[in-house]
């Protein structure tokens, strides 16, 4: 039996989690204080994962933004944030763009889409 | 072939400059740095000493009464911020008495007007913050602050705009006399001049000693102060000075013409004549020290601290004239404090001095007034609407802290010798001059001196030279 | 003279919160005041996911949790101008602002509501010696410059502070290509909620010292190291642990101030404490009429509180406007506090006025494990809450009901009392 001690970042809360792994199976998970968390603490010590957020460059902005802020519609594996941030270099949308509107149909093979997160006019 | 170079574009420097663009002249003034006045004349007292304290005889005391007796028409003149808001040398213990009458007397020999050594209760009723301790004072009703960066800036672009060229970012690395002129060795080429003026601050020796062989030498001397927030405004209304005596010297705590409180400065001979640094002993020395002659100082409200050079000779005295063994070549050296507050008598006298020498003509159509930025906060209601109405730009602040328009950061880069720079804008309007520290308006700062000069924002600097505010786009290096 | 019956100065998360509420409460004559070019205030360039989930159940960002209060706005059809600066407020509610179509303008509100949010604290209020080059920027600029005008502020990156702002900016510095080589923080404790230590700094390997400050920065045009010190208990540099860091940028998260200049001109008595208004249970100021909310009342944590608070001042101005003075100031109770706490919002309670349920928030002084938060009228223990850990950095709250009053109608005395559990 192995025990992991976490902090559970989905909420600011930051409830201590204690998980129990046996033979890399996840046996339980305590010190949340709701469902969220425990399914945190299951992910985290198996297939941790992340939302990145980022922006990329707009042009013909009406209002002259240079950038529209974006992020992966869902969480992505730990290990792609860096290929995820790379795969947006270089991109330029043209306004408007809206919220939710895709960005990066499949960030980095992830099959996650990237998209914006800021209404530009 | 210029009449004049001047080396350094700090107080000095301009007020030669100014002076001698009364004259027919060909002048040019020389400066390192991407603005004028960026070495000891922005980080100092702001004090126009009424003149008591230099030795009697002295050229500091002479050039000090002569400087402060001008200023307050030169403010009217050239528009800059000056107040005769006066000030007070505060003695704390009976037994330095004899010191304070010394100094009134010392005062009256030098010809200082209406000084009075008051008692504790007039002076209470002058501060009411003032120490305990505190037993008279003397009073100088002629004592005065200014705002260092307007008084300077006032003097080069009146000196710009009676036909004296200014070349930024240059900086002299060698002099050399040649079939009687001198050229002047830069990193941007060589200058051929009949006179040259040393104004070079704390560089005044390494200028000099190119051309003389009697050999000077100037020690910085640092001073590091403590800047409050305009929201203390009243806390002191005079400058408040302490005698130096058995509690030692102490520092002074002073309103500025724009309603802040200044505290400093320590005293520390270095060797590093770039050492603008501020120290941990230094700022704490100023704070242990600032107690002395006032109490409840209201440190909290401290929004920044900075340190400056005074160019002290072994003499302690003003070096001015010209130098016996270089003909037409002329030194104003070692112009500590009372520096800022002689400029205008020293500008005044240099300039007489080597228009003589050349034998240069009065200009006929010298303009001896210079307007300064509007400041739109000192219109009433309708002349700022009426101003924004025909110039929209002033009805947009930028700088929250000092409620400073791009109307007015437009001017301070679009005037002669505009500002190219953030901290430059700063001297001129304030923008980031406050209690966040341009925090909040620098972005914006920089997008309008981009705009305005044709250049990309990552160009813009800080303070000339490798000072980049921006050093790249997002992801550019991934 | 124009006239409204709400003016909000701040078009932040707290004004737009507090416009919509007032709006439901059924006041109509409402006019937001906001100086950037956008409603939404510092959202805007918070572009990382973690906001609304207490308010909209799901994870937003900063932005998307803007634009849901500014489409609120947009649907009730409430006023705002935009790129408008509030140069003065006076004590009868006239409002002095400026713009550049509008020139320099008065306004005479029947209730005014203060959401001017906070500003950073800049190196000056620290005294950090040292040189002053290009290369220090408050977390907030460094955000800015990235998040919305796209450029890198430098290369290599020292942070002084651990507030949340300095953990978020760790993060986004290192995404976009730069070297974040340490977190300092003066206190034995981070000033940013915890998982912000673990998403921002722990994933990216970015090592966080605690009871560590900056004691010298070098480069005479941009930056080029700082030299970080651990501190001793009073906080005061520990000689022999200097540790020389090179790098071209600091960045300083070192606390943020309520920005309540304007307050001042209004008369408004400010608290030493949070640096803001000092309200009663209506989030009314000291001068009639005024309410605050958000950043400006109190640096929050979260903005889901500031929305919720925000509201709360929009209802309770709406309601001033309708029926006029609500609360009798000389009823109004201090709420005390002993054991941590260092001090409540609201700070003073008419307990006549008390409605169903009232949020009361503090922040403790200092890392306190398992505690109980007791709430006690004249001495009588009303309200016990367990706390396994309560630190500076994480804003606690209480619930006052009604019901906990009304058994005591002479009330003389509210205490907030942090005890051992």
């Amino acid at each position: 039996m192995e025990v992991r001690n976490l902090i559970c970042i989905n909420c600011p809360m930051g409830c201590p989690l204690e998980v129990t792994l046996d033979g890399g199976e996840v046996v339980s998970v305590t010190g949340n204080t709701c469902p969220r968390g425990a399914e945190y603490g299951r992910k985290e010590v198996t297939n941790p994962t992340r939302i990145v957020t980022s922006s990329v460059l707009v042009a013909h902005a009406l209002n002259g933004e240079k950038t529209v802020s974006c992020k992966t519609r869902t969480d992505i594996p730990k290990g792609r944030i860096f290929d995820v941030v790379k795969a947006l270099k270089g991109i330029t949308v043209e306004a408007p763009v809206h919220i939710g509107d895709v960005i990066l149909p499949d960030a980095a093979g992830t099959g996650v889409p990237v998209v914006a997160t800021k209404e530009i006019l | 072939m210029y009449d004049v170079v001047i080396v350094g574009a700090g107080v000095t420097g301009c007020a030669v400059a100014r002076y001698l663009s009364r004259y027919e002249v060909k002048a040019l003034v020389l400066e390192r740095g991407d603005d004028v006045c960026v070495g000891t004349s922005k980080a100092n007292s702001a004090i126009v000493h009424a003149g008591y304290d230099a030795e009697n005889g002295s050229l500091m005391a002479k050039y000090n009464v002569e400087g402060s007796r001008m200023m307050e028409p030169l403010s009217k003149e050239l528009d800059f911020a000056y107040d005769r808001c006066g000030s007070l040398v505060v003695c704390l213990s009976e037994k330095d008495l004899p010191r304070l009458w010394a100094l009134y007397e010392n005062g009256v020999k030098n010809g200082v007007e209406d000084l009075r050594v008051i008692g504790r209760a007039e002076l209470l009723d002058m501060e009411p913050n003032i120490s305990p301790d505190a037993v008279a004072a003397l009073w100088a009703p002629t004592g005065a602050i200014v705002c260092p960066f307007g008084l300077t800036i006032a003097l080069a672009e009146n000196a710009a705009v009676n036909g004296t060229e200014f070349r930024l970012n240059t900086e002299v690395t060698g002099i050399r006399r040649e079939n009687g002129y001198y050229v002047a060795e830069t990193n941007q080429g060589p200058v051929e001049a009949r006179a040259v003026v040393n104004a070079a601050g704390v560089y005044a020796d390494e200028i000099h000693n190119m051309v003389s062989e009697k050999k000077i030498r100037i020690t910085p001397r640092k001073g590091e102060y403590l800047l409050l927030d305009h929201a203390t405004e009243g806390y002191v209304k005079h400058t408040v000075f302490q005698l130096p005596g058995v509690l030692g010297k102490g520092v002074l705590v002073s309103p500025t013409v724009h309603g802040n409180t200044l505290v400093g400065p320590t005293a520390l001979d270095i060797e590093d004549k770039e050492a603008v640094n501020t120290t941990a002993d230094g700022l704490q020395d100023v704070i242990a020290k600032s107690g002395l002659a006032l109490r409840d100082i209201p440190l909290r409200q401290v929004i920044t601290s900075f340190a400056g050079l005074r160019a002290h000779e072994a003499s302690h005295e003003f070096i001015l004239g010209e130098v016996s063994d270089a003909p037409g070549f002329f030194d104003c050296a070692g112009i500590e404090s009372p520096g800022l507050s002689s400029a205008p008598a020293i500008g005044l006298h240099m300039s007489d001095l080597v228009a003589e020498k050349l034998g240069l003509a009065m200009k006929q159509d010298f303009k001896a007034e210079r307007k300064g930025i509007l400041d739109a906060k000192k219109l009433s209601a309708e002349e700022r609407n009426e101003l924004i109405r025909k110039e929209p730009a002033y009805g947009q602040i930028i700088c929250r802290c000092e409620s400073v328009s791009e109307g007015e950061i437009i001017d301070a880069i679009r005037r002669p010798l505009g500002a190219r720079n953030l901290d430059a804008v700063k001297r001129r309007v304030r923008a980031g001059m406050g209690r966040c520290q341009a925090g909040f308006c620098s972005p914006r700062v920089i997008e309008i001196l981009a705009r305005e000069l044709g250049i990309p924002e990552s160009e813009i600097t800080k303070n000339g030279g490798d000072s980049k505010y921006i050093v790249g786009t997002a992801k550019d290096r991934i | 003279m124009e006239k409204y019956n709400i003016v909000i100065i701040g078009g932040g998360p707290a004004g737009l919160a507090a416009a919509s509420a007032a709006y439901d409460e059924g006041e109509r004559s409402i006019l937001i005041l906001e100086r950037d070019k956008e409603l939404g205030g510092i959202l805007n360039q918070c572009i990382h996911n973690g906001f609304g989930l207490h308010t909209f159940k799901e994870e937003l960002t900063g932005p998307e949790y803007a634009k849901r209060f500014s489409d609120q706005v947009a649907e009730k059809k409430i006023e705002y101008r935009l790129n408008t600066m509030v140069m003065d407020i006076s004590p009868d509610r006239m409002v002095t602002a400026m713009n550049r179509t509008d020139g320099l303008f008065t306004v005479q509100a029947g209730a005014v509501i203060l959401a001017m949010g906070c500003r950073e604290r800049s190196r000056g209020a620290l005294n950090i010696p040292g040189y002053r080059p290009a290369g220090i920027y408050s977390a907030g600029t460094a955000q800015r410059l990235v998040n919305i005008e796209g450029y890198m502020p430098g290369r290599e990156v020292v942070i002084l502070g651990s507030g949340d702002i300095g953990l978020i900016m760790a993060r986004r510095m290192t995404l976009e290509g730069a070297k974040v080589k340490v977190v300092a923080e003066l206190m034995p404790y981070s000033g940013g909620l915890k998982r912000n230590i673990v998403q921002c700094l722990d994933d990216y390997g970015i090592p966080l010292k605690l009871s560590h400050t900056v004691v010298d920065i070098q480069g005479k045009d941009r930056v080029t190291g700082v030299t970080i010190a651990e501190v001793d208990s009073s906080n005061k540099p520990v000689p022999g642990t200097e540790e020389f860091y090179s790098c071209d940028t600091l960045l300083l998260s070192v606390g943020l101030l309520p920005e309540n200049e304007l307050s001042k001109t209004a008369g408004v008595a400010l608290s030493r404490i949070t640096n803001g208004p000092t309200v009663n249970e209506q989030l009314e100021t000291s001068v009639d009429g005024i309410f605050a909310c958000g950043n400006v009342l109190h640096v929050h944590d979260l903005v889901d509180y500031v929305s919720e608070e925000a509201a709360m001042a929009g209802r309770n101005a709406a309601r001033f406007v309708r029926e006029g003075r609500i609360s009798d100031r000389s009823r109004e109770l201090p709420i005390h506090v002993e054991g941590g706490p260092r001090y409540t919002v609201p700070c003073t309670i008419d307990p006549a006025r008390i409605p169903e349920q009232l949020t009361v928030r503090f922040r403790v002084g200092s890392v306190m494990k398992n505690r109980y938060v007791s709430v006690y009228l004249d001495g009588e223990r009303v309200l016990r809450r367990r706390r396994q850990i309560m630190a500076p950095g994480e804003m606690e709250e209480l619930v006052f009901k009604k019901s906990m009053f009304e058994a005591h109608p002479d009330l003389q005395n509210i205490t907030i009392r942090v005890e051992e559990a």
